[in-house]
């Protein structure tokens, strides 16, 4: 058993293209944070430089803006995006959970009219699975889609959905038979945000600005044809978009990769100062990324073997989460006084993301389904114990 | 197929009741044990077929060492097999060397490997030789030459001798640099493959503790119900997978003993040993007051988990040396140095 990988010359090759074009493209100045409205406006248009450059998605096939690369390519690509401090993708709940959901389940239709949109940085997707009475236990959701002819009318009232402040378009599930209980009766629709009866509210988060939104729905009518899947298969859907969600593909390796690596540089400019235990955990933080990327390679490798991701894809999200989250209350501790400056502070100086990053990692043991949500289902279905 | 076969072997001679055997001081079958590891042909896996051996390579390797965790076998297969076999193969230029290797490959032979790592030595019986590895040479010794004192481990499937090391013992196969070499190769392959058995005993470790959660039931249900037991369960299962892939990409280094290959080795050892840690200790836990008695077999891979931190470089050297490599610049970093071979 063993775990290596030598490069190919097309691989290689591909690592300069992406290298050079990388250096060429990616903004000298930071762009300001995605969650503020100005923010998201510069995100939008990164995602039509990286289309620009048919960089933004290169596994998707040709026909839908992509390159049809493979799963290691993908790896090469993230691995020059991150260390090229590229900006954070605004679209990644469409590229990377709702447009594998889509190829697997979208009719030729569906995939013409979004995915090419979607690739070209045109349409910025939220998501909107949960509600104010069903975070963890999606299944107990309340919004309803009623046919009426040739369309649905949807109710109802989804919270906390990822980019929904500024995005054009929300995938969610709603139910479409009131009959049916729990995860039966769901059904997996699309919906344009700027539309009549969708109501979006931002909210602000514990940074300030508004990074999630509520989404009321008021007798919105949406065409029968922007339901994907069956009527009633929405929860099988749903579970398949977040497993791509907890997969492999939302949060890369090469992220937390460059976060480690510049974690160290930290280290190096405060160990005089700093607490002996903090080598221990900046070293824990190196070995926990190159951890998640060997066991991401393993895991790219056995699906282009045909394999598939099962409840794998929830250790990945406890591990990648958690790795984040120790990684950055390190640098808080190695920041010490500092810590607490904001980033336009110009006291923080070039140490002032630290406190963005720790912010959003308190997030990551929550999204993409709480990691004590994830914990039962690998008790349950990795190691067979009995559910409650 | 081999790993099966070791499998086998476990379930035949090293099962629960053998260990018991072991514990309480009664014949375990060692000398079954160890003729059947030589019958299978496991000690010459990575010794050439003009030793009589398989020819194999590290990554064949790998997977036997974590069935000897899983079994906790008593027998230092990884030390004759994985650390002294190649040891000398790399030396088998001298004639002591080359006369022995063939001998070890049947398991007529049987090797100790004395490492400045390795205070602590776990003894084979009926130990034929000694490898010496000091920071001066490297050396063959017949039992007879190197004086030795018993030690008490917790772990009683280890049979612990102290060597002492005098400079004149045995005759001296490598000096220097090549000494050191050698010696720093047995030290990779020695910690890599504690790691592997680390992998092996978290695995056996988290089983158990997942069939009693199963079983065993309080206020009604299966104490596997409750989410405190599961959440327990499932952070040795996220510990473990991500420890299996640094051991499977060090095996890919350990030959090379340079700064990647050291760094790759210290965080197989470490993550490894960290998983059979966190195994052992939620094991026990789980298991309640039952974990703690001596009638259940838990403590002997529990005890065999605690032992493995300890040798081939113990979790301070391994944690300090990485340290070192990450923090100090020796290393590459960053995304694109995973599979990097230059430092």
């Amino acid at each position: 058993m063993a775990l290596d990988l030598k490069f190919s010359p097309e691989q290689q090759r591909f690592r300069a293209e992406v290298r050079a074009w990388m250096s060429a493209h990616v903004p000298q100045v930071p762009l300001q944070t995605l969650e503020s409205e100005a923010g998201f406006a510069q995100h939008r248009e990164w995602e039509r430089t990286l289309a620009r450059g048919n960089f933004s998605m290169i596994t998707w096939p040709r026909e839908f803006g992509g390159r049809g690369a493979n799963l290691i390519d993908w790896l090469i690509f993230e691995e020059e995006y991150y260390r090229a401090n590229a900006p954070l993708r605004v679209n990644q709940n469409g590229i990377f959970l709702l447009g594998p959901t889509l190829m697997e389940f979208g009719t030729p239709a569906q995939k013409a009219r979004f995915l090419p949109r979607m690739a070209a940085g045109e349409e910025i997707w939220a998501q909107a699975w949960s509600e104010p009475q069903s975070g963890s236990d999606l299944a107990a959701l309340r919004a309803t889609a009623v046919r009426d002819g040739d369309h649905y009318v949807l109710k109802g009232h989804k919270i906390w959905s990822s980019r929904a402040a500024f995005a054009d378009w929300a995938f969610g599930i709603f139910r479409t038979d009131p009959a049916a209980e729990r995860h039966r009766g769901l059904s997996f629709i699309l919906v344009p945000l700027r539309h009549p009866g969708v109501r979006v509210r931002g909210i602000r988060q514990i940074h300030g600005e508004p990074g999630f939104a509520e989404i009321f729905f008021e007798e919105a009518r949406v065409p029968l044809d922007h339901r994907l899947g069956d009527e009633g298969a929405g929860w099988h859907i749903a579970m398949a978009t977040a497993g791509f969600e907890r997969g492999l593909m939302l949060r890369s390796p090469a992220r937390f990769q460059v976060a480690a690596q510049r974690l160290v540089q930290l280290w190096r400019r405060r160990s005089d100062a700093a607490d002996p235990a903090l080598i221990g955990r900046v070293t824990q933080a190196w070995m926990d990324a190159e951890a998640y990327a060997l066991n991401t390679y393993r895991t790219a490798s056995r699906l282009m073997a045909g394999g598939s991701i099962g409840v794998e894809a929830s250790l990945n999200k406890i591990f990648w989460s958690e790795l984040d989250l120790d990684l950055h209350r390190t640098a808080m501790s190695l920041l010490g006084a500092q810590a607490e400056l904001l980033a336009k502070d110009p006291a923080a100086g070039d140490l002032g993301s630290w406190l963005e990053g720790f912010i959003f990692s308190l997030a990551g043991p929550i999204y993409a389904g709480t990691n004590e949500i994830q914990r039962n289902l690998i008790a349950e279905r990795l190691l067979g114990l009995p559910r409650a | 197929m081999m790993a099966g076969a070791l499998r086998e072997l476990a379930a035949d001679l090293c099962a629960p009741e053998h260990l018991r055997a072991v514990f309480d001081g009664r014949d375990s079958g060692s000398e079954a044990r160890w003729r059947r590891l030589a019958d299978l042909g496991l000690f010459g896996v990575l010794a050439p077929p003009e030793a009589g051996g398989v020819g194999l390579q590290d990554a064949d390797f790998v997977l036997l060492a974590e069935e000897c965790g899983r079994a906790a076998l008593p027998e230092p297969l990884s030390e004759q097999a994985a650390v002294a076999v190649p040891a000398l193969q790399d030396l088998a230029a001298e004639p002591a060397a080359a006369a022995l290797l063939p001998r070890l490959v049947a398991g007529e032979a049987r090797i100790a490997v004395a490492h400045p790592q390795n205070p602590l030595v776990n003894v084979p019986p009926g130990v034929t030789h000694w490898l010496l590895c000091t920071s001066e040479r490297v050396a063959l010794a017949a039992t007879g030459e190197v004086g030795c004192v018993a030690a008490a481990s917790v772990d009683a499937g280890r049979r612990l001798f102290v060597p002492e090391l005098t400079a004149a013992a045995g005759v001296t196969l490598a000096r220097g640099a090549c000494a050191q070499a050698v010696g720093a190769r047995a030290l990779g392959r020695g910690a890599l493959y504690s790691a592997a058995q680390c992998l092996g005993l978290a695995e056996r470790m988290l089983g158990l503790a997942a069939d009693y959660a199963k079983e065993r039931v309080q206020f009604g249900k299966p104490i596997g119900t409750y989410q405190a037991i599961k959440h327990h369960l499932s952070s040795v299962a996220v510990k473990l997978e991500f420890a299996r892939p640094v051991v499977y990409a060090a095996v890919t280094r350990v030959a090379d003993a340079d700064v990647r290959a050291e760094a790759a080795v210290s965080h197989a050892k470490l993550a490894a040993g960290d998983a059979a840690d966190l195994a052992a200790r939620t094991a026990i836990q789980v298991h309640g007051a039952m974990g703690y008695s001596w009638e259940l077999d838990l403590h002997f891979y529990m005890k065999r988990a605690w032992a493995l931190q300890g040798i081939w470089g113990d979790r301070n050297f391994h944690a300090r040396r990485l340290q070192s490599l990450v923090c100090g610049g020796a290393l590459g970093l960053g995304p694109d140095q995973t599979f990097a071979r230059t430092a």
